[in-house]
């Protein structure tokens, strides 16, 4: 079952699933903001109680050679070299690219290298496999407004999930966002893909934090189920309004005494914290970017954004990102308008295109939904090449997360996060064949021992297995 | 067609439409694929007349006054076949009003049969059809009991009539799901499941209906073809020890003529089930343990249980796993057979997993396969129909051209470009 349906399937009765999945997702922004780290701005010094204890594990330098290169930015080298050393990307260039002493040569000829896979929509942790009621962690569904919770409270580091998203999709970093049953679902949590025994040990370090929101179906059908507010779309808006005000008064006071989910709140006016938007209808998007501008804050993402093809120019104007499914449709009403060529639509207007996956299998496929989207653009002439296509799932997500001066391309002087594809990564027939993050080899598909096994699967049936 | 006044014209366009008169067609220098398993034959001839396929293969002559289609740089394929699909049975999956897939309220079980409910216009069956597929099973969810009710076979014509085999199986969960079906454990599941069989053959016996039958008599009558291995039951199972639990019960109802749906960790006991001659119905890509009885599962366990001599088809398409993913899903599993360690398919036993195989586990063996006298379901593909790039230009059902539009294709062409022009968008059509 997917993500979206455990997300919220169980609170309602009924059915389906539905709603999870859009359980998830909210859009966020960076805006190019530095990663964090050393500015201590005024919400920031109190938001780091759980600080990162990331430390990338050790890598030799290293020469992949002859390979084709998609840098994540819209670049291409075929026979390209990508060096990287002491866990950054040293150089990128063509067959001419001297390699230094003491760097051991990998043979990509016939491969393809990209930047580590990201995903901005992820519950893995917070809804771990398996999926069993004591595992949902992702939905504070106890008021409309839970803006004071914090995703990576909730992320179970042993989800098996972290590692089929390494070793089959690439994954080197992804967003943890609470879930949609909320109008605000609470602060993500941004990981490196590496196995810890605690979430801090996977904090991506200085990566911002967003801000969970959710539009349309689940928040209402959650509490108007029980007969509060909201129980309509407009009661989304009023209750999300309200609380705006109520943020922006604590803003603009002396903010000493401790209110976590004003803090949080305060972190999106002053544009630390992003904003990460599950919308997917049209209508609903354009009034969100009016309540955004009305209170202040920016929207970064619109995630499970179905319908931005036809609000494509708004989208471009006001700068803000569309996470989309390639493909996914008609599992619930404000879905039922989703079409194949969304992404490619988005991208000829201009606007920015990332697919995300809000889902423990699409997390595995990132890649190959991107090529969907590309095919299904190709089909009625627009025509983008494979390497603008990579940034959907490399740069772009970057961007939107606040981290892509660090990582998302392959450029000099960011984290090595690589991935060696045994062919082109929007073919079917391909697979990750090495994963580097920081510059360590995380996943090798040629070495049995060089691919992670989580505390729960040990002694189980299938331990170790190539999955 | 006799000309009819434009009124009536456009309200006979807009109802259900009978079945069109097929075509005679050939298709020539196509990359043809048979689906029977067999890698594709380059540069060969398809020819398609009253329905049927004639002729396939190289060298084949185009007959005289025969459409020939230009198949150069093109991929031919039959019609996919999806097994288990949810097709027709909802308009929106999480409305409530529109969904059929499931009963939960109903006092009936085994005698659902999801035949006379199927809708040949739903919005899946088209969006299908425009994936290549042409035939599906479909079938009942368990809604309160652990029998689910009667699948059917359909085909994804455009015509109104779209069900090909009414009752065609019968389908029971006797798994996890089996187990909080039928009162908190796989124990009840079990007991359920012994107690209805015996009550069908009761009722089908000289004593007839007992007193103290706990099924009603539709239930127990639907059960009757089952128990007597005329009708094929389909069970849920995913678990290794609850799959060999399955292949025990013909110990007691030796003519059950069973198929397992599911069967993630399948791969742990294949061998048993290539001997007891039970094929399966698979997810491809299942590699999580999602619950408990999916610990082992892995995107290797359909290639293992091929390897091992087990007929395993793609499918088990329904919520979110739509059928015209099973090419995507396919090519995966032809990716695997790069990786050191794990199990995939040739190109060919993966096309065949989506066409040919599913087919024949649903009791239609001329179907998802090019041969002579095979049903002349057919898709010409701009390339290679596994790969993500790929997609079917033309669609034929028993040698009918199909429509390949949908709500999804209206909305592509109104929104080409977002903004309005002289009129608003909804004068856009």
């Amino acid at each position: 079952m997917t993500m979206r349906n455990r997300a919220i399937g169980t609170v309602l009765a009924g059915a389906l699933a539905l709603a999870g999945c859009s359980a998830e997702t909210g859009g966020v922004k960076s805006a190019g903001a530095p990663p964090a780290a050393t500015t201590a701005s005024k919400s920031e010094v109190k938001d780091q109680p759980y600080p990162s204890t990331y430390q990338a594990y050790p890598g030799a330098p290293t020469a992949l050679v002859g390979a084709t290169v998609f840098d994540g930015k819209g670049g291409r080298i075929d026979k390209g070299t990508v060096l990287f050393s002491d866990g950054k990307v040293v150089a990128v260039g063509n067959a001419s690219l001297a390699i230094p002493e003491g760097y051991s040569r990998i043979d990509g000829t016939g491969k393809f290298v990209t930047p580590g896979v990201i995903d901005i929509h992820s519950h893995l942790g917070d809804y771990p496999t398996p999926s069993v009621a004591s595992h949902e962690d992702g939905n504070e569904m106890t008021d409309p407004a839970t803006p004071q919770v914090w995703a990576e409270h909730s992320v179970w580091p042993q989800d098996p999930g972290f590692t089929r998203a390494l070793a089959n999709g690439g994954v080197t970093a992804l967003q943890i966002l609470p879930g949609s049953g909320n109008l605000m679902g609470g602060r993500s949590v941004t990981l490196k893909n590496v196995h810890s025994r605690t979430v801090q040990g996977m904090k991506f370090p200085g990566a911002p934090y967003s801000l969970k929101m959710a539009c349309g179906e689940n928040p209402k059908r959650v509490y108007g189920g029980q007969g509060r507010s909201p129980m309509t779309r407009m009661g989304n808006f009023a209750v999300n309004r309200k609380t705006w005000f109520e943020a922006k008064k604590y803003a603009a006071g002396d903010r000493k005494e401790r209110d976590l989910a004003m803090e949080t709140l305060a972190g999106v006016l002053d544009g630390e914290i992003l904003v990460q938007n599950h919308c997917y209808r049209a209508d609903e998007m354009a009034l969100v970017l009016d309540m955004a501008k009305e209170m202040g804050y920016k929207v970064t993402a619109f995630h499970h954004a179905v319908e931005s093809y036809k609000i494509a120019d708004l989208l471009r104007q006001a700068n803000v990102c569309s996470a989309v499914w390639a493909d996914w449709y008609g599992f619930k009403m404000e879905a039922y308008d989703a079409i194949p060529e969304n992404a490619a639509l988005i991208q000829q207007a201009g606007a920015c295109v990332i697919i995300h996956s809000d889902d423990e299998n699409g997390i595995q496929r990132l890649n190959q939904e991107a090529a969907k989207a590309q095919a299904a653009g190709k089909r009625i002439g627009i025509d983008l090449p494979d390497a603008q296509v990579v940034g959907w799932f490399t740069l772009n997500p970057a961007k939107a997360m606040g981290i892509d001066k660090v990582t998302g391309s392959l450029e000099t002087g960011k984290m090595a996060d690589v991935v060696l594809w045994n062919g082109n990564p929007l073919s079917v027939y391909s697979r990750p064949e090495k994963v580097w993050i920081d510059g360590a080899l995380m996943f090798d598909a040629l070495d049995p021992q060089r691919r992670p096994v989580s505390d729960f699967e040990l002694g189980q049936p299938g331990e170790g297995d190539v999955k | 067609m006799t000309r009819l006044p434009a009124l009536l014209a456009a309200a006979a366009a807009l109802a259900l439409s009978a079945p069109a008169a097929a075509q005679d067609f050939a298709i020539t220098h196509a990359t043809v694929a048979l689906g029977d398993g067999s890698e594709p034959i380059d540069d060969a001839t398809l020819v398609v007349r009253g329905g049927k396929v004639v002729a396939v293969g190289k060298g084949i002559a185009v007959p005289q006054g025969v459409e020939q289609i230009d198949g150069t740089g093109k991929w031919v394929t039959p019609g996919l076949f999806s097994a288990l699909t949810d097709l027709g049975l909802y308009d929106v999956d999480a409305v409530e009003q529109s969904r059929d897939v499931s009963a939960d309220k109903a006092i009936f079980s085994a005698a659902l049969d999801i035949s006379p409910v199927v809708n040949p216009l739903a919005q899946n069956i088209k969006v299908s059809r425009a994936g290549g597929v042409t035939r599906a099973s479909v079938f009942p969810r368990s809604g309160n009991a652990i029998f689910a009710g009667q699948g059917a076979v359909i085909d994804l014509g455009s015509d109104s009539e779209a069900l090909v085999k009414p009752r065609a199986f019968q389908y029971v969960e006797l798994g996890e799901g089996g187990g909080a079906l039928a009162g908190g454990s796989r124990t009840a599941a079990y007991v359920t499941f012994r107690n209805a069989l015996a009550e069908a053959q009761d009722l089908a016996g000289r004593n007839g209906r007992n007193d103290d039958a706990l099924l009603n008599r539709p239930d127990a009558a639907a059960l009757i073809p089952v128990v007597e291995g005329r009708q094929p039951l389909y069970v849920h199972v995913e678990r290794a020890a609850d799959i060999l639990a399955v292949l025990k019960l013909r110990q007691d109802f030796p003519k059950l003529d069973l198929v397992l749906a599911g069967a993630s960790e399948g791969w742990m006991v294949a061998k048993e089930i290539a001997a007891a001659k039970v094929p399966v119905i698979a997810n491809a890509l299942n590699d999580l343990p999602a619950q408990f009885e999916q610990l082992a599962a892995t995107q290797s366990n359909v290639g293992r249980m091929h390897a091992a001599g087990v007929k395993v088809a793609i499918g088990r398409f329904f919520d979110m796993n739509q059928p015209r993913y099973a090419p995507q899903q396919a090519g995966n599993l032809v990716a695997l057979t790069k990786l050191p360690g794990a199990s995939g398919l040739s190109w060919g036993a993966a096309f065949a997993a989506i066409s040919s195989v599913p087919a024949e586990i649903s009791g239609m063996p001329g179907m998802g396969v090019l041969k002579a006298g095979a049903t002349g379901d057919v898709v010409i593909w701009n390339g290679d129909p596994l790969e993500l790039s790929s997609a079917p230009m033309r669609v034929f059902v028993d040698g009918v051209e199909q429509p390949l539009e949908s709500h999804q294709t209206k909305l592509r062409d109104r929104y080409r470009t977002p903004q309005e022009g002289a009129l608003p968008k909804a004068y856009e059509w």
